[in-house]
């Protein structure tokens, strides 16, 4: 009986926080058309979500590349059709890892810092001060913030997706003696257009969600160190569940 | 709506009679779930004076200033401000509102990511579309005023606690409001500090023909700055009056312990407990 | 204002570099051979059964790609599937007798049509159907077709019945 209420209050819980999100986002779609107008903040937070980014992703992305030259020879030289591993590593990270990881590593890098700075904004009354200016602080703050995440996340997905390849390139032909002509004709001849737009879409979807869900646990956090803390915890594992579930249903949608 | 545009005009009628009040809040009640901040709050602020707000911490003077910048609504009652019911504003008509209050927030609550004088042009910034040249003027005259022309490329994380208030009096000021709101002004300020804010809330009022209102607890700081007071305690006004007149009102208890310090009153030095025998008795805690 | 410059600089070289990543990859990762855009016609054939065959899969002859799958449907009139495939128009000469067949590349890879030419002097065109065909190898079928010769060969020694 008592679980039952619990997990009835669970589910309220669930239900609420998904409607207050919602309506965030239409909060922050109301203000994007005055937001728009003013580029110069936009920038500013492709630069933070994006420009600052980069390293992490590419390194990352060369490792990522790597291990699948590994795992991925080692695999296919059993079945004897190594000169696949282009195709099959190209797939991989066009199709799934490209985008999951890149968004695991946004939530992490651009996620947190957006959500910590937007709370510390919270703690420290600058949110408040702004209202208190007549200025919205959805349209100066969170918008334009949200609106650069959304930029920045199919660009870095592409990014990490070219360097990966390159990383399978590197392990694949240059160490371990994959034939180059057929590593890539087999790659171009069995990876479609369609298949780097099913990243993009991907990559589209995981920008808002980790954008969404990271200006509006800033927003929403608790004015103390103490809550702006637990919204920056929140972000990444709210982030990463969500975009590893989202990645199933659009799998499951765009297969 | 009729209602409504009916009440709005006779508020406006009532603000006409009394042309010198532009706050007047009106049998206020408040209350955030269970606890019951207000119960019958009732205060005027006169146009063009220094209203001091004072009363121990928890009794909801931040929440005052919050009823009256809209940021949240009562329960009951009315908030006035020049005539206007405050809580019946659109979001749109609130912002046209609120470019009439200044407000100075405890720790002055700069933009971090910007300098002091970007700091100071952001209300114009955001609300005019003013030339750079005259933007910098304003910004300059008003950075002379609180005496930081010098430190205007600074950060506030550069920035002492006075000076970050001082700077966020500039800004206050930045768009000539016609109220200036001060929430703990003098909260952990040194003492040349806080005597240099003093002087410049009284100097804003005099020379700027500001109304100020100010929340604080610091009894003696107030006393040298404020036309009038208001003590509240226990959800309503205790005392109100110049600060000779609250002197004489200390036939209310709370009032004579605020006032004069004490450590116990009215205002218990013990929070509510079981009795302290039986408990120690008892053995749990 | 130096401070700016360096943030849209660095900004511009991210975005730039972001589709710079997607070009490359539209372009040197993916086959652009009769991708959406490139001009081309359609043909169709009807199959029994088409196995796994998926749109998208690779019409070839003599092992060039030639064209893909468009789609696959199913016609109750004729109780068949129909394959509406995509050919490139630089392959316009195609003999209208040409024989389409479901291919397997490979044991378990996926499945392709494959053509092979004929000898007519006419070629196929624009909604034109192929009329010669072979069916899928379905694996399961080959396998029933193998156990039914085994059985029936099992028929003619003297204890019979015994495997049901």
């Amino acid at each position: 009986m008592k679980l039952l209420r619990e997990i009835g209050e669970t589910l309220r819980g669930f239900v609420a926080t998904t409607g207050a999100v919602a309506l965030f986002l239409v909060r922050i779609l109301g203000q994007t058309p005055q937001a728009l107008a003013r580029p110069g903040l936009i920038i500013d937070q492709v630069h933070n979500a994006g420009a600052l980014s980069l390293v992490i992703i590419m390194t990352c992305g060369l490792f990522v590349g790597g291990v699948l030259g590994l795992q991925g020879y080692d695999l296919l030289q059993r079945f004897g059709s190594e000169d696949a591993l282009g195709v099959a590593a190209a797939l991989a990270l066009i199709k799934e890892l490209g985008p999951v990881v890149t968004a695991l590593l946004f939530a992490g890098r651009a996620g947190t810092a957006l959500a910590s700075e937007i709370g510390l904004m919270r703690a420290t009354d600058q949110l408040t001060a702004m209202e208190m200016m007549a200025v919205d602080p959805v349209r100066r703050v969170v918008a334009p913030r949200f609106i650069g995440g959304l930029i920045a996340m199919p660009l870095l997905t592409m990014i990490f997706i070219g360097i990966g390849i390159y990383g399978v390139q590197v392990v694949g032909v240059q160490w371990l003696g994959v034939d180059p002509a057929s590593f890539w004709s087999q790659m171009r001849s069995s990876v479609d257009v369609s298949d780097v737009m099913e990243a993009v879409v991907k990559s589209c979807v995981f920008g808002l969600t980790c954008s969404l869900i990271a200006v509006y646990e800033g927003y929403t956090a608790t004015p103390t160190a103490e809550g702006v803390g637990r919204a920056t915890t929140r972000t990444v594992v709210t982030s990463a569940v969500l975009t590893l579930i989202l990645d199933f249903m659009l799998t499951a949608f765009m297969l | 709506m009729r209602e409504e545009k009916a009440s709005a005009a006779a508020s406006v009628a009532s603000a006409a009679r009394t042309a010198d009040v532009i706050v007047e809040i009106r049998d206020v009640h408040y209350s955030v779930g269970r606890r019951v901040i207000f119960s019958g709050l009732n205060l005027t602020i006169d146009r063009g004076r220094v209203t001091a707000i004072m009363g121990p911490s928890g009794t909801g003077k931040t929440t005052l200033l919050r009823l009256i910048t809209g940021q949240i609504r009562p329960d009951s009652g009315q908030v006035l401000f020049d005539g206007v019911d405050v809580a019946r504003l659109s979001r749109r008509e609130l912002y046209a509102l609120r470019l009439r209050m200044g407000m100075l927030f405890q720790t002055g609550a700069l933009l971090t990511d910007l300098d002091v004088f970007e700091n100071v042009a952001f209300p114009l910034r955001e609300h005019t579309r003013l030339p750079e040249s005259l933007i910098r003027n304003i910004v300059l005259t008003k950075l002379q005023a609180v005496g930081l022309r010098g430190a205007a490329r600074l950060y506030p994380a550069e920035l002492s606690g006075g000076m970050a208030r001082r700077v966020a009096l500039a800004r206050a000021i930045a768009t000539d409001p016609d109220v200036l709101i001060y929430d703990e002004p003098f909260t952990g300020l040194d003492p040349i500090s806080m005597g240099m804010i003093v002087r410049l809330v009284r100097q804003m009022n005099n020379a700027l023909g500001l109304t100020s209102i100010v929340v604080s607890h610091d009894v003696e700081e107030l006393a040298a700055l404020a036309d009038a007071s208001y003590i509240i305690a226990g959800g309503k006004v205790a005392a109100s009056g110049t600060f000779a007149d609250l002197k004489e009102q200390q036939n209310s208890e709370i009032v004579h312990q605020f006032i004069n310090g004490l450590p116990d009153g009215p205002v218990p030095f013990h929070y509510p407990a079981p009795d302290y025998r039986e408990q120690l008795l008892a053995g749990d805690a | 204002m130096r401070s700016t410059r360096t943030v849209e600089i660095s900004t511009g070289l991210f975005v730039l570099l972001g589709f710079a990543a997607l070009f490359f990859l539209v372009t040197q990762i993916t086959n652009r051979e009769l991708s959406v855009g490139s001009s081309s016609y359609e043909v169709f054939a009807y199959f029994d059964n088409i196995g796994s065959l998926k749109p998208g899969a690779a019409v070839s002859m003599a092992g060039v790609t030639v064209g893909r799958v468009e789609s696959i449907s199913y016609d109750q009139n004729l109780y068949k599937a129909v394959v509406r495939m995509r050919i490139g128009s630089r392959y316009d000469r195609i003999p209208v007798d040409s024989f389409a067949a479901i291919m397997t590349s490979g044991l378990l890879g996926g499945q392709y049509i494959g053509i092979d030419p004929g000898g007519a002097e006419e070629y196929l065109g624009a909604g034109d159907q192929i009329t010669e065909v072979q069916n899928a190898l379905v694996l399961e079928n080959l396998i029933n077709q193998l156990v039914a010769t085994f059985m029936r060969r099992e028929d003619t020694q003297p204890e019979p019945g015994s495997n049901d």
